[in-house]
């Protein structure tokens, strides 16, 4: 598991204050917030995964993957080559905003983490029946305002989720349970059982979404007992799906990416995803 | 008893002195002298430097508030900076009113009664400014009626307290080189000393002394040796050029030595230590100078040719404890590199040192206070796991010295881990130079809900440690790592925040919350307590506010 925990929560070792415009990354007080590479996600889907795509290897000669930039020796220069683009080349000027910008950079040094394998895209109208129906993978999802508030929003999934981890996901769901994704049991002092989805946890509170989508928080000192669970919730599709069903469940998947674009003014997405 | 009596009434009457010195220094606005400097122990409504005192120890007699009517705190006032930066700033108080810096270097002076803003003295920074964490300052400093600051583009600015008009500014370091100051200075007889950072960008750092009424350089201590001067030959080739070795946490002074002790930072490159073998001398160090002359009396190294970014940048607690029978001036100081140590702060001798958390990168230390470090320690390229992760057992945010209590109180990052990675690097001006990178599971800063934690994530807690044996007496347990610092009483309350947003008060005894507020943003720094028309009050900035809090 933390092997799994580790290859998502890649640290970027980058100080970004390129002429004091962005608010730097943490150098002395690195780690990796993965809410802010799910933010990377979402911008690189939308700005650059068109030139190039999905995995960073689309651009005649640039492999984004392999963490080294031919006109960026560092991560100031980097985000300067992103800001600015570089003359005489397809690469165009991008106007994104520091805060993103580091999102950015901390996602495109996270790419090399990713793999590379080719996963078999199918059918996505085909899928979406999948999904909405022998799946039943709305008991606990929701896409465009159909299905479960339990587990995650998928409506923008395939902007932060490569088909080869959504594959992952399905035919092993424990590869891809993040830490953020962890149900609560709770026993209240009069025997109530309350269980949900954990949104925040501090020393003295839970805070989650309950099996009736509420929003719930419990102050564990009023608890009789409570348990992070250590294991996903979501049952594998290896034999419950053809190869065929699950290429069309991802093709549907990858295709959703969500209402907004994922540039500037679209924020940071939900907070507890 | 005739001798008796009279020992009583001179005591009364050097009671009723006191109390009428403070009550002056209370109503008359009195400059803040070197006396007063030297014996801010004496008035306790005030906080008069970044620790609260010479000897750092951030206890304060202030007895109002207790543990049995802490719970009747509430707050009395809120200062919302302009900025969004967090606030790492410890105020000072002076006389009912509180100088504090709101990010990146604006002066603040407020009524520390109410909150309700004197004046703001707004600093332009260069756009040329570079810091690796943050648009950080940690504080101020005072003499006479004269402030000062240290600048994130590396300036020392002097400013009248009464109207935060400036007095003098100058140039300590160039910017465009990476070098920073975030820390708060500290004023010694009539020189103001600072040291700049940039541990991340191959500074050469240093200490130096300006004239409190000119800004005049009067001295300056090369944290890292040049060609020639002693230590130069702990770095390989000419490494030492980009040595690093800043500082941003302020240091301590003992007037009966009339030594400064100051902790330093990393060496650079951070991660690839194969650039600069050698011990790296005065790299990850608590350094001894002559406050009149700058010149070094003795040095320690905690970590030598450090390769995981563990700077000494702790504040140095001076303490004096009856050791095996003799009264020694002592220095607790817990390490980012996760041992405890107490040295001899006269000769600057290891006493005893052991470690606060699990660590896995030293085998224990030897007699001399040197860690025995095995094989594979080291950063690869692939990563090497090690306990404590990077952050440290520790780091800047404030231990507590209770000579009530003789209890040494630290913020301890307890079961973390980073993998640190080396990559190859070159030196580039102004540029980041930190030779690899490292990960852990543990997110730097805290924006949004703490749902990603897990069981090898670590924790925080606040830990009270035995100086002479160096067991722990008492943890408090928090779900989430802590960035903030501690404060003791003599009334047995400890103070502290936490990344959750909370602010404490332990019972200093057993560790047993007592109370606690939600300030609703991550505490990155201390608590200070002071008192106003007879008011005790404990003030604490979180995120980008400051609260102030006294019993109902």
């Amino acid at each position: 598991m933390r092997r799994k925990i580790a290859r998502v929560l890649v640290l970027v070792a980058s100080a970004l204050t390129s002429l004091g415009a962005a608010p730097p990354l943490l150098a002395q007080q690195h780690g990796t917030d993965p809410v802010e590479l799910d933010t990377g996600a979402r911008i690189y889907s939308a700005t650059c995964s068109v030139c190039h795509g999905p995995d960073g290897d689309q651009a005649g000669g640039v492999e984004l993957k392999k963490g080294q930039f031919r006109h960026a020796s560092n991560d100031d220069e980097l985000a300067r080559v992103i800001q600015n683009g570089i003359p005489g080349t397809a690469m165009p000027p991008h106007n994104i905003g520091s805060g993103n910008l580091v999102a950015l950079v901390a996602y495109l040094h996270a790419m090399r983490d990713f793999k590379t394998k080719k996963v078999a895209l199918g059918d996505a109208r085909n899928g979406r029946g999948i999904f909405e129906g022998k799946g039943g993978c709305m008991a606990c999802h929701r896409v465009n305002g159909k299905g479960s508030h339990l587990a995650l929003d998928f409506s923008d999934v395939g902007s932060i989720r490569t088909p080869s981890y959504l594959e992952d996901a399905l035919l092993d769901p424990q590869s891809a349970d993040l830490p953020q994704h962890r149900f609560v049991r709770a026993v209240t002092r009069t025997g109530d059982v309350i269980t949900g989805r954990r949104l925040n946890e501090d020393t003295l509170t839970l805070q989650i979404i309950d099996s009736k989508e509420r929003l719930l928080s419990l102050t564990k000192a009023e608890l009789k007992e409570y348990t992070i669970e250590k294991d996903s919730r979501m049952p594998s599709f290896r034999d419950k799906l053809t190869d065929s069903e699950r290429a069309d469940l991802i093709a549907y998947l990858v295709s959703l990416k969500g209402a907004a674009n994922g540039g500037e003014g679209r924020g940071r997405g939900g907070r507890g995803q | 008893m005739r001798f008796q009596r009279l020992a009583l009434h001179a005591a009364l009457l050097a009671g009723l002195l006191a109390a009428l010195l403070a009550l002056a220094g209370a109503t008359l606005n009195a400059q803040v002298t070197n006396d007063r400097l030297l014996h801010a122990g004496r008035e306790p409504q005030n906080w008069l430097t970044y620790s609260g005192s010479y000897s750092s120890q951030r206890y304060s007699t202030l007895d109002q508030i207790t543990p049995g009517n802490v719970r009747n705190l509430e707050m009395k006032w809120v200062f919302q900076a302009d900025s969004i930066q967090k606030m790492e700033a410890t105020p000072i108080v002076v006389d009912g009113v509180m100088y504090v810096t709101q990010a990146p270097n604006d002066v603040v002076a407020l009524d520390a009664g109410t909150g309700r803003i004197f004046w703001v003295y707004q600093y332009g920074v260069s756009p040329y400014a570079r810091v690796c964490c943050g648009q950080v300052n940690r504080g101020l400093a005072i003499y006479g009626d004269t402030l000062f600051m240290g600048t994130i583009d590396a300036h020392l600015v002097a400013l009248d307290a009464k109207n935060g008009r400036v007095l003098w500014d100058i140039q300590v370091a160039d910017p465009k080189l990476g070098y920073s100051i975030t820390q708060a200075p500290l004023v010694v007889k009539d020189k103001v000393v600072v040291g700049p950072a940039g541990g991340e960008y191959g500074i050469r750092g240093f200490f130096a002394a300006y004239d409190v009424a000119t800004g005049k350089e009067a001295w300056r201590f090369y944290t890292v040796p040049g060609p020639g001067e002693p230590g130069n030959e702990t770095w390989a080739g000419d490494s030492w050029k980009h040595g690093s070795a800043g500082s941003w946490v302020t240091g301590s002074y003992d007037p009966d030595l009339n030594l400064i002790y100051w902790g330093t930072s990393n060496p650079g490159p951070d991660w690839n230590p194969d650039v600069r073998t050698g011990d790296n001398l005065y790299s990850c160090s608590v350094v001894a100078l002559d406050a009149d002359t700058g010149k070094l009396k003795w040095h320690f190294q905690f970590t030598p040719n450090d390769s995981s970014d563990w700077d000494s940048a702790q504040v140095p607690v001076l303490a004096d404890l009856d050791w095996n029978g003799n009264r020694r001036k002592a220095m607790l100081w817990a390490n980012r590199n996760g041992f405890f140590y107490v040295l001899d702060r006269t000769t600057g001798k290891f006493m005893r040192g052991s470690p606060f958390v699990h660590q896995t990168w030293a085998t224990g230390l030897d007699e001399n206070g040197r860690p025995i470090r095995p094989p594979g320690t080291q950063p690869t390229v692939e990563g090497t796991k090690l306990y404590p992760g990077m952050q440290g057992g520790t780091n800047w945010y404030s231990p507590s010295w209770s000579p009530h209590t003789g209890l040494f109180y630290v913020a301890a990052w307890k079961d973390y881990y980073s993998y640190f990675s080396k990559l190859p690097t070159a030196y580039n001006e102004g540029q980041t130079y930190f030779g690899g990178a490292t990960k852990s599971a543990v997110q730097p800063i805290r924006r949004g809900p703490i749902n990603s934690w897990t069981d090898v994530a670590g924790h925080g807690e606040i830990i009270a440690l035995d100086p002479f044996t160096g067991k722990e007496k008492w943890a408090f347990k928090m779900h989430d790592v802590t960035d903030s610092g501690i404060l003791t009483t003599a009334a047995e309350v400890l103070f502290t925040g936490s990344r959750e947003g909370y602010f404490w008060a332990l019972d200093a005894r057993t560790g047993t919350p007592l109370w606690h507020a939600t300030t609703g943003g991550q505490i990155s720094s201390t608590a200070i307590t002071y008192m106003v028309d007879g008011k005790q009050y404990v003030a604490i900035s979180a995120n980008h506010a400051v609260f102030a809090f006294a019993l109902r």
